[in-house]
């Protein structure tokens, strides 16, 4: 069994307190994926998991054994790392095989196991070469081998891909999800690309200055984002975030309006009274752009149009003078300058509040 | 670009030439005159003129041979001995003067010998004490460099630590790089004093005054090692920081995997320290050797080559008889010798140590 329980753990560099108290369960065989801006501490918490990192407050079980002193090797885990850290002067089959070599494995299961590991990478013909000519995905290929040869309870990634081309990074995405369910063993994956977190994760668990801000399924978070950050967080291009008052409060939710926004009831639990600022979210996917300036409940003028192939990107300027995106399914032609209006279904926005410096 | 730096650039050329000309001055020039003069009979002051005498220098230093003594019979054809029972051999001096049967053994003297049956091999030399030099100075290359070389990597792998305090250790194990070799010369000929020196009074305080003390300076079996501890001690610190820096390019990456593969202290030294250090250990290895053949200070202020010229070395015959003896040829073809014996080294070196593939 390879479930994680992390209970409460912390990290501090003395003063520092860069891991705030994280409760997060893992179940075994689920992908997890840590997402979260750059130094929000997903590698750290990564590395205190592989024990690479001391805890310094708290609890982490990894199955049922709690294992905060316990050294890396003990803990069943393996991991690959950003700059892949394969050893220079190795061939591929000892890079591949370092983690067996340390265990004294004999040579016949030695090069078994390596040429297992070889062939679920389809990286065979590359044995011999030395990791000086190998391309950058090659050698996060050998990474990743040296860490499945050893067929550990846990894998952990940190940022296993950053350092690839886009159009490699997806094929190595695709190919470490295939590794997942052909493995079928726990993952945890720190990313700070939510594409790679939505793609991959069974559970992404989004960070913030060392705290978690929510933490679930990829569709739950791209639907119900619990806050603001969350929402600015997950999905591309990023939620439209408009400041709105309460104009009255039903038994549901709140009926909010701003100076280019016609009074629209939201469905929500966020706590507010008539006359509060409150803050709207609605996903640019959502929004539909009508050439009737009186069609919609939003009113602007078109800025730009971005046209991508799979969809278009308008950005609109409100008449209040702010800012929004919308995204459509297919080619639209709306000109520049053109007074628009926009529906949206009230089920699909979320209302925040207004976050506090 | 080398003509257009010769002509557009006379500014910088003016200011390189002091550094040139002390160079040449000192180093190139010296460096030729060295092998002309070893052809000649040049001295430093004398009214004859100078002759080419060809490689007759040379001949008359390295010029070796070997004799096979019988042992001295009487009349009945017994082994005559001495008053302990020793065999007697005819002297050796009956073979190598005016002798018109050995005349490639004529001026030559006994270097050492050993008993082969009842009779003595006696190894003789035109230069006894150019051959005991040799021998010291080969004796001091061959322990110096491998127990310098490993002593200073092991230093550098301890003070290569996160510890508090460690770079007070730091500064004192170099601190003997920094202060001058003939300073440090006279205070190891106090400390290696027979009557009062701290060696023997420590040996002696650790042993509760058993410890009979010994003149290490003043016997020929103790001197040569002496001076040997000392050096080692006397350079370490040099080599520790080149070590030093080697280990500082290792990525600290390298060894947080190894660390999750569960890798010991020694099969970590073995697969990322060791093979990250190559090149170092390269130039280490050059640097020591060529300094220990240059070895001359040590000498000069504690034994100036005694006793019995037990510490004899070439850096200090050559110049023992090139200024001592007024004798500027004789220094000079073993300035000759010695730089084609560091060139061969240091040449089987990089060979023995190239990058194989
Ligand atoms: N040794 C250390 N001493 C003090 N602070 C540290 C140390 N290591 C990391 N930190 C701090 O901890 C915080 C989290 O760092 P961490 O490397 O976990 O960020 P991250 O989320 O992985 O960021 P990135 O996406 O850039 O990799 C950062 O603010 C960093 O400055
Ligand atoms: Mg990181």
């Amino acid at each position: 069994m390879a479930n994680l329980s992390l209970q409460n753990l912390q990290k501090s560099y003395g003063s520092a307190h860069v891991i705030k108290g994280v409760d997060i369960e893992i179940a075994d065989g689920e992908f997890t994926v840590f997402v979260g801006p750059s130094g929000c501490g997903k590698s750290t918490l990564l590395r205190m998991i592989a024990g690479l990192e001391d805890i310094s407050g708290g609890d982490l079980y990894i199955g049922d054994r709690q294992v905060n002193e316990v050294q890396p090797k003990e803990r069943g885990i393996a991991m690959v790392f950003q700059s892949y850290a394969i050893f220079p002067h190795m061939t591929v089959r000892e890079n591949i095989g370092f983690g067996l070599t340390i265990e004294g494995v004999k040579k016949d299961e030695w090069n078994e196991r390596v040429n297992e590991a070889a062939r679920i990478l389809q990286m065979e013909h590359l044995l011999d070469r030395r990791p000086s000519q190998l391309s950058g995905g090659q050698r996060q290929r050998v990474a990743i081998g040296r860490a499945i040869v050893r067929k550990p309870a846990v894998f952990l990634f940190d940022e296993p891909l950053s350092n690839l081309d886009a159009a490699l990074r997806m094929d190595m995405r695709m190919e470490i999800g295939k590794l997942h369910k052909q493995l079928d063993a726990t993952m945890i994956y720190v990313t700070h690309d939510q594409v790679e977190a939505m793609t991959l994760a069974d559970k992404i668990v989004v960070l913030k200055d060392g705290k978690v801000m929510q933490i679930g399924a990829p569709m739950e978070l791209y639907h119900k984002p619990a806050n603001l950050f969350v929402a600015r967080f997950i999905g591309s291009p990023a939620m439209n975030l408009l400041d709105v008052t309460v104009a009255e409060s039903t038994a549901t939710g709140h009926i909010v309006q701003n100076g280019s926004l016609d009074p629209v009831e939201i469905a929500t639990d966020t706590q507010a009274k008539p006359g509060d600022k409150l803050i709207l979210g609605i996903r640019p996917q959502y929004l539909d752009p009508s050439h009737d300036p009186s069609a919609g409940k939003l009113h602007g003028t078109v800025s730009i149009t971005e046209r991508l192939g799979t969809e278009t990107i308008l950005d609109l300027t409100l008449t209040d003078g702010s800012k929004l995106v919308a995204a459509l399914p297919e080619d639209a032609i709306f000109k520049p300058e053109e007074t628009v209006s926009l529906t949206f279904d009230p089920a699909r926005a979320h209302l925040f509040q207004p976050e506090d410096a | 670009m080398a003509s257009k730096l010769t002509q557009s650039n006379s500014a910088g050329w003016a200011f390189a030439l002091p550094g040139f000309g002390l160079i040449a001055l000192f180093i190139v020039v010296p460096f030729f005159f060295a092998f002309g003069l070893s052809l000649t009979n040049q001295r430093l002051v004398s009214p004859n003129p100078t002759e080419f005498v060809g490689l007759a220098n040379y001949k008359n230093l390295l010029g070796v041979g070997m004799i096979t003594l019988e042992p001295e019979r009487n009349d009945a054809g017994e082994i005559l001995r001495g008053q302990d029972g020793e065999i007697q051999y005819p002297r050796v001096r009956n073979y190598t003067r005016k002798n018109p049967d050995y005349p490639h053994l004529d001026g030559m003297r006994e270097w050492f010998r050993w008993s082969s049956g009842d009779n003595a091999k006696v190894v003789l030399a035109k230069d006894v004490v150019f051959v005991k030099a040799l021998k010291n100075t080969l004796t001091f290359v061959v322990i110096v460099a491998p127990l310098q070389a490993s002593l200073a990597l092991l230093l550098a792998l301890l003070i290569n630590q996160k510890l508090r305090g460690i770079n007070v250790f730091r500064t004192i194990y170099f601190m003997p790089v920094v202060i001058s070799i003939v300073v440090v010369s006279l205070l190891w000929r106090f400390i290696y004093s027979g009557d009062n020196g701290l060696l023997n009074n420590i040996l002696g305080a650790l042993t509760f005054g058993l410890f009979e003390p010994v003149d290490w300076l003043g016997q020929p079996s103790t001197a040569l090692g002496a001076i040997i501890a000392m050096s080692i001690w006397q350079a370490v610190g040099f080599h520790m920081v080149i070590w030093l820096s080697g280990l500082q390019t290792i990525s600290p990456v390298l060894y947080e995997a190894a660390r999750i593969e569960g890798s010991s202290a020694w099969q970590t030294f073995k697969y990322v320290t060791w093979p990250g250090l190559r090149n170092t250990a390269v130039l280490i290895l050059i640097v020591i050797t060529m300094q220990a053949f240059a070895i001359f200070a040590q000498i000069d202020v504690m034994t100036s080559g005694g006793p019995l010229d037990s510490t004899q070395t070439l850096v200090f015959q050559a110049v023992e008889r090139g200024y001592g003896k007024q004798d500027i040829s004789g220094g000079s073809v073993i300035s000759v010798i010695l730089f084609l014996i560091v060139l061969s080294i240091s040449l089987i070196q990089r060979w023995l140590t190239r990058e194989k593939n």
